[in-house]
């Protein structure tokens, strides 16, 4: 009997996914199959935590999920992981910062709904972010900050991107905990998502509306 | 006959810390006017708390961060290595704000102090992070995920030797150390005391009187603080803290990602843990407030906002831990102070199930005419005004947003304006027109 692992592990049973995966493993299935169904299992979590049926703690056991499915399909991949169509996305908790619980969520979800993250971490500076922009021509950047501390780092950052002339080509969204429209405005973002599935939704159009 | 101790019901030990803080002991305040104007401020709030008669007006609080720090034009480093130009500071910002209630000058912490310890657990001004910033907490699983049984088993010897030397550097030596339950009697009792003797122990040990005489320094600073700005006729808010248990875990040992995990892997060790850590959490708040002499417990709410667990998460893990917490300090007449800082719309009828008058709740972003309706029947709210505005707002928008709080919020009493999350950055004309807008607007005719 074929067991659905797509919705076994979008249903967060874990033992139950692992033994699916060991056993198509064992019986020589394709590993690129097993990666489309946790793709599409990951698609299914964050609709559900889209519509508040799922929660940030739903989110991180997901990616725990993954991660074990991830190390057992590993050894049996020819070529490494799937491509990343989504387009490409810069990320990083801005200088004087180093929360990044927020952030690691948004760069989970990013990834998982494919797109090629660029994660720069914490404490990032206005010209790390300006030197990756010019490295990548990633057109989508995340600026995240828990501190109100963040929102001079923010503006200074948008400012540096400015400068450098990479803004027409770049979309920049913030977001953290203390974050709203009225700093968007302040720091001349172009949105302020307050959860991680509106930034998955921003990027999604800024992509596509570039293509 | 004055009734003592078990005899006392809970609403009578309230009443008495409250006579305590509203008349403390050996004050020589600086005029008679200042001795008039904290006994209204501290009546004031204890009316707003009580919810039994309405206050003259609605009362105010600054809850700052490291704004003072900045407002008196020092940084963070500065405020954490020079306790006077600390003490200076959060001064200046009392007397030129005129808060009823104020939290003190204990943010900051002592600099110095932290560096003796190499304390890891979090990352401070010129250790980590820039002088001009404030500390930031280095999440991690300090307590891994296979140590609830140790945890469970004795709560303080696992902190003792496992979880403070994995915070603090200087404690390495404590790894070594025995269980103290282990000395019983002659026969062997001197086994026990030879990790006494070797390099390391002794090494932390030195490390413990370096750091235990920087503590004392500071409290030093501290303690002239309190007493200078209570004789100038300003109240201070918290005698102490503690925490909920499941912020406990969250927080500082199994950190958000572990305890997430644990919900789903072993949610009965977690459960088990938390009731293990409950009487503790509830012994830490009554012992400091009975030993000041303060009602006001502070209680910092973290892992319990909407979207950081499901609601039913939250009624399992997170509300009844929380719940005996806040009612055994109530049954020693404390008043848990908690700070809902974030969005806790979600949780707000669940949280209304307390006994009325004898919490206090500082909101942030949730929703405050739900909180009214909700929470506030059994309880008085603080806060709501919100970061941002205090930062990029004009102080006509604060005064704006401030009336119409009171309009929501402060018909019947049980409400105290204030901002909603301890903050860093503000303008400070937007903190007056907080302030002003209080005593405008918050009149009870």
């Amino acid at each position: 009997m074929a067991k659905d692992l797509c919705k076994t592990l979008a249903d967060l049973k874990e033992d139950e996914a692992l033994a699916i995966v060991q056993e198509k493993l064992n019986a020589g299935a394709d590993p690129m199959g097993i990666l489309d169904d946790t793709s599409r299992a990951m698609e299914i979590v964050g609709n559900r935590f889209s519509k508040s049926e799922y929660f940030i703690p739903d989110l991180v056991y997901s990616g725990e999920i993954l991660k074990k499915i991830n190390e057992l399909v590993k050894p049996k991949l020819v070529k490494e992981g799937v491509a990343k169509t989504g387009g490409k996305v810069i990320i990083g908790t801005v200088a004087g910062d180093i929360h990044d619980i927020g952030k690691d969520i948004v760069v989970f979800m990013l990834d998982v709904n494919g797109f090629d993250v660029i994660d720069l971490g914490v404490d990032v500076s206005a010209q790390k972010f300006v030197d990756k922009i010019k490295e990548t021509s990633a057109p989508v950047i995340g600026l995240s900050g828990f501190l109100t501390l963040a929102y001079d780092s923010m503006k200074n950052t948008i400012e540096a991107i400015q400068a450098a002339g990479l803004r027409d080509n770049t979309k920049i969204m913030i977001g953290g905990g203390q974050m709203s429209d009225e700093i968007k405005k302040y720091t001349g973002a172009d949105a302020y998502g307050k959860d991680a599935m509106v930034g998955v939704s921003l990027a999604k159009q800024w992509v596509g509306a570039n293509k | 006959m004055e009734k003592k101790g078990e005899a006392m019901t809970s609403e009578e030990k309230q009443e008495e810390l409250f006579a305590k803080w509203i008349s403390p002991e050996g004050v020589e305040y600086a005029s008679p006017e200042a001795e008039k104007a904290y006994k209204e401020r501290a009546t004031r709030i204890k009316d707003a708390i009580q919810m039994k008669k309405l206050p003259d007006r609605v009362p105010v609080f600054v809850a700052p961060s490291f704004f003072p720090a900045y407002y008196a034009g020092i940084t963070p480093q500065e405020a954490m290595y020079d306790y006077d130009k600390c003490c200076k500071a959060f001064k200046k910002f009392v007397m030129d704000f005129e808060p009823d209630g104020n939290l003190g000058a204990y943010v900051p912490g002592p600099g110095k102090f932290f560096e003796i310890l190499d304390y890891k657990l979090y990352s401070w001004p010129g250790h980590g992070v820039a002088p001009e910033q404030s500390y930031q907490c280095n999440e991690g699983e300090y307590m891994t995920a296979d140590e609830y049984d140790a945890l469970i088993d004795d709560p303080s010897n696992f902190f003792s030797s496992t979880y403070l030397p994995r915070v603090f550097g200087a404690l390495e030596g404590f790894k070594m150390l025995p269980a103290l339950t282990g000395i019983l009697e002659m026969y062997g009792v001197a086994i026990n005391f030879i990790p006494f003797g070797l390099p390391p122990v002794q090494a932390t040990y030195k490390a413990l009187f370096d750091a235990g005489a920087e503590a004392l320094k500071w409290m030093g600073a501290m303690g002239a603080f309190n007493a200078e700005i209570t004789a100038a006729g300003f109240p201070l808010l918290a005698a102490g803290y503690t925490k909920a248990p499941f912020d406990v875990i969250g927080d500082t040992l199994r950190g958000t990602r572990g305890i997430m995990v644990d919900m789903y892997r072993q949610p009965d060790k977690l459960l088990e843990a938390m009731d293990r850590l409950t009487p503790l959490m509830i012994k830490m708040g009554v012992s400091t407030a009975q030993m000041v002499g303060h009602p006001l417990i502070f209680m910092p709410l973290h892992k319990g906002a909407d979207g950081f667990l499901s609601d039913e998460q939250f009624k399992k893990f997170y509300w009844p831990a929380f719940r005996k917490v806040m009612m055994g300090l109530i049954a020693e007449g404390i008043v848990p102070m908690l700070a809902a800082e974030g969005h806790w719309t979600t949780r707000l009828e669940i949280m209304s199930d307390l006994p009325k008058g004898k919490t206090l709740w500082m909101i942030d972003q949730s929703e405050m005419a739900k909180a009214k309706k909700t929470l506030g029947k059994v309880s008085c709210l603080f806060g709501n005004v919100p970061s941002d505005l205090l930062v990029v707002g004009t102080p006509q928008q604060v005064k704006d947003y401030v009336k119409n709080l009171i309009d929501t919020c402060a018909k019947g009493g049980g409400y105290i304006v204030s901002n909603g999350a301890f903050f860093d950055q503000a303008k400070p004309e937007n903190v007056h027109a907080m302030v002003d807008a209080a005593m405008e607007f918050g009149a009870y005719k």
